[in-house]
């Protein structure tokens, strides 16, 4: 009986272990193709999170499974009356104290690694904040250019100073730091590229330094990730990771062309809307007017 | 003392349906009157979901416009936790803590019929402003600014002034039924009812209350400096003159973060009275999992930034908050395992609240899990503000929190009303919502990962497939409560009557009549044991026909 029990426990650690580091490698699977330097860290975290979790999960949900299936009340007497085990609960405070200051641990380690956030103007504390640009300035010896999001009730545009270049798409090379200064003219808006796995919120009136590395060159979406009113849904705007020479040419055509007022579906869908069959006729914020591009 | 409770014992006053009608100051009939609105706002709440998901069902908008569907989604939030979750707690607590502590009354019981009555004032408030011309809220139950102070409408009555007015009244409510609930437990027990022998149940009401005591002003003041912005043109939050809108998400979150353990935490209470009952065990860790309570209060008030972490929130910060948020998973941590260990080696009884309670347990584990991840600030930066945190949440607030809720009706029933449920009915109501749930707020998890925003009312054709599933497990859900209403009535009016103890369970509540009596006990019982004494020789077992 007793050799019969360590088996079962045997298998039954064995088959967590293994579920465990599969589902941490289909982890992988579960999150969109990455397309950012910052994404492949995100990825690891968020496997190795899947391999814990599963190892958490089935463990307890093994527990509970066994004792569904095999300690049916056979009559309505009581169980042995078992108040406490003060080890068992000690382990049990004690494991989870150490899994967590791993999780800590390994996250802080990767969110050190990624150094997306740059510096929050309303916020000065230059100690704890990594510096800007430093770092990557020095490494490259090339300074970087910094494009302005500007956000604003439902729209995105994108200002490349350099060339005075407005776009409706946000244009970036592959496999070099982009720079973003993100300021919103009006609520709170999100900056959310779900292939890069990096996300900002953008306050009104402040201005606030994002970075990151795109490193996969193709066509994704940006989408806003802050509730920011009515036509929400439908501020999202095209992002291509471009090899330098698409990225050059598009950015001296883009400058050759003359500035007009951006299409935008709020402003259709606000003069149009579309008829539901349940239909409120509340007053909506009016889209701002939309960006004047180079387009 | 003894002329009124002779005369309490009279039939008349317990079986007339009419003093649940009334402006009764009996913590019992308070307690039904809360749960039973409650309901019926979880019902409003269920159909706007329901409407929700009817519009997510398909990539394109084609059932509700934009403006309808903000407005659902911010009322469906809304109505789910102000007046589903809080007042069903507030419900069982109201009932069930004088009776598990041996006392007459609650401590203070025409503040607690005023607190009552607030909820139906909220309630009607809030569906009334679907009416108004300028329309309801429409900013998400988070209300931030300056989305939230827009009024594009320019009449000073609109929906979220309505919202905002309600948020107040609820945030008095809860104010005066902590104060009743907190004062009753510390001031109101038996002889011999010292803290390590209070129920589980008991522990986590006063830690829930005690949290919303010391949290619930930040929100309160929030909504009032907001409606100051909105109505009188303040600026406290409006970033374009003085104000700092950050300042808004710190009070708003510094609450309703915590808030999630004042709805949890009864939750716990309830698994942890139930789960013993039915594997005939004391539970597992009894004093552990008490002092598992206050700590999950305490800590919880230490963490409110990791709903911030995507925003304008410096490096620092997100480190230091995603420590504190780490922590709280070592005392739920405790409580999932004391759980564990009091099922091991049970005799265990699949009735209805045992299912509910295992049940949610399970699901609990999983939102568990998931909570770690989330506080894991890369990981969370992915998925911030998509359906991966829906999905989490809904694990806890439904899968959880609202099974939890019916485990405790259920197994409270037979006190509440003198008679029993039908254990058919009952299963079938477990297994509809509990494949409902899964297949409605699973989902949500890959549509998140796969980068899919909430609150959004149409959304990129590659999230179709998950959206059918959850759309039709929402439905199913929807279905769900059809078997338990229909239980509810056909029993309470001709159910079999009920002995006092049909659990045999422990507990002072199961040693009074059922229902009790309007002063609760015939005599003030003296406790001399700890809780939990299944399987132990002075155990007097009342009716061991039963169970
Ligand atoms: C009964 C089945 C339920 C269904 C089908 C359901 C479905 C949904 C859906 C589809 C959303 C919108 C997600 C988004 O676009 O952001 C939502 C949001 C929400 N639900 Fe539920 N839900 C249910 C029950 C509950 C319960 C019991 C609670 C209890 C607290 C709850 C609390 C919330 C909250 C707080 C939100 C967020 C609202 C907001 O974003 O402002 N839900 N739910
Ligand atoms: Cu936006
Ligand atoms: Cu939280």
């Amino acid at each position: 009986m007793r050799t019969f029990n360590i088996t079962l426990l045997a298998i039954f650690v064995g088959v967590i272990i293994l579920t465990s580091h599969a589902m941490g490698q289909q982890a992988y699977h579960w999150l969109p193709i990455a397309a950012a330097a910052e994404a492949e860290p995100v990825g690891h975290l968020f496997s190795f999170l899947v391999t814990l979790g599963t190892i958490v999960f089935l463990s307890v949900m093994g527990v509970l499974v066994y004792s569904i299936l095999f300690y049916r009340a056979s009559d309505t007497s009581d169980a042995p009356a078992i108040r406490g085990n003060l080890k068992l609960e000690i382990t049990w405070t004690v494991i989870p104290i150490l899994l967590v200051i791993w999780i800590a641990g390994y996250s802080y380690n990767i969110y050190q690694r990624m150094n997306i956030l740059g510096s929050l103007p309303l916020v000065h504390l230059h100690l704890l904040e990594s510096p800007a640009y430093a770092e990557t300035g020095s490494s490259n010896m090339q300074p970087t250019e910094q494009i302005e999001v500007i956000a604003k009730q439902w729209s995105w545009s994108f200002h490349y100073p350099s060339q005075n270049v407005t776009s409706t798409e946000l244009h970036i090379r592959v496999n070099r730091p982009v720079h973003l200064m993100l300021k919103s003219e009006d609520v709170v808006h999100g900056f959310y590229v779900p292939n890069f796995r990096i996300k900002q919120d953008i306050v009104p009136n402040q201005t606030i330094a994002f970075k990151f590395t795109p490193n996969r060159i193709g066509q994704y979406q940006l989408h806003d990730s802050q509730f920011s009113g009515t036509y929400f849904a439908l501020m999202e705007a095209n992002v291509f990771v471009d090899s330098p020479e698409r990225y050059n040419q598009w950015l001296a055509q883009a400058a050759t062309r003359p500035s007009v007022p951006a299409i935008n579906p709020a402003k259709s869908e606000h003069s149009q809307p579309p008829k539901t069959p349940l239909r409120s006729n509340w007053h909506t914020v009016p889209p701002a007017q939309p960006p004047v591009v180079n387009k | 003392m003894t002329n009124i409770s002779i005369k309490s014992a009279s039939e008349p006053e317990q079986t007339d349906w009419k003093r649940y009608f009334s402006f009764s100051t009996d913590h019992k009939v308070i307690g039904v009157q809360y749960l039973v609105t409650a309901f019926i706002f979880f019902l409003f709440g269920g159909l706007f979901a329901m409407i929700i998901r009817a519009e997510l069902l398909t990539p394109q908008l084609d059932v509700v416009n934009r403006s309808l569907y903000n407005g659902l989604f911010t009322m469906h939030g809304t109505i789910m936790i102000f007046l589903w979750i809080f007042p069903a707690n507030v419900g069982l607590a109201n009932y069930l803590v004088p009776l598990m502590i041996g006392a007459r009354e609650t401590a203070f019981p025409v503040l607690n019929a005023i607190a009552f009555w607030l909820i139906p004032v909220v309630g009607i408030l809030l569906l009334f402003s679907f009416f108004l011309p300028s329309g309801t809220a429409q900013a998400g139950w988070w209300s931030y600014p300056p989305v939230s102070i827009q009024n594009p409408s320019g009449h000073l009555i609109n929906g979220e002034f309505i919202w905002l007015l309600a948020v107040t009244i609820s945030g008095v409510s809860s104010i005066m039924g902590g104060v009743n609930l907190v004062t009753t437990i510390v001031r109101m027990r038996a002889p011999g009812m010292t803290f390590f022998r209070m129920p589980v149940y008991v522990w986590t009401t006063l830690s829930a209350q005690l949290l919303q005591l010391f949290c619930l002003p930040a929100l309160t003041g929030a909504a009032i400096l907001l409606l100051f912005d909105l109505s009188l043109g303040t600026d406290f939050f409006s970033p374009f003159k003085q104000g700092d809108p950050m300042i808004y998400q710190h009070l708003f979150w510094f609450y309703s973060h915590p808030a999630v353990y004042v709805m949890a935490l009864p939750a716990f209470g309830v698994f942890s009275e139930v789960i013993p009952a039915f594997a005939r065990k004391p539970l597992f860790g009894y004093k552990t999992v008490a002092v598992s309570s206050l700590l999950i209060s305490g800590i919880s008030t230490l963490v409110w930034a990791h709903h911030m972490f995507a925003s304008a929130t410096p490096n620092w910060m997100r480190m230091l908050f995603m420590a504190t948020s780490m922590l709280v998973a070592v005392p739920t941590g405790i409580k999932v395992f004391a759980w564990t260990a009091t099922v091991w080696r049970g005799k265990l009884h699949f009735k209805t609240p045992m299912l509910f309670a295992l049940g949610g347990v399970a699901m609990f584990l999983f939102a568990g899990i998931t909570g770690v991840m989330l506080a894991a600030v890369p990981f969370d930066i992915h998925v911030n503000n998509t359906h991966f945190v829906v999905g989490h949440f809904h694990y806890v607030v439904f899968n959880t929190v609202s099974m939890a809720i019916y485990a405790g009706i259920y197994y409270w029933f037979p006190k509440i009303t003198g008679r029993m449920y039908s254990e058919g009915w009952g299963k079938l109501h477990f297994w509809l919502t509990f494949i409902g749930a899964n297949l409605n707020f699973f989902p949500m998890h890959p549509l998140g990962l796969q980068g899919m925003v909430r609150r959004i009312a149409s959304y990129d054709p590659q999230y179709t497939g998950w959206n059918i599933v959850a759309s039709l497990g929402a439905f199913l859900l929807g279905m769900s409560t059809l078997p338990f209403i229909a239980n509810m009535v056909s029993s309470w009016l001709r159910g079999r009557k009920a002995p006092n103890n049909p659990w045999n369970a422990t507990g002072l509540e199961w040693t009074t009549s059922s229902p009790p009596p309007l002063e609760n006990f015939e005599e003030i019982p003296t406790v001399t044991l700890e809780p939990y004494s299944y399987g132990e020789s002075h155990r007097l077992t009342t009716d061991p026909s039963s169970i």
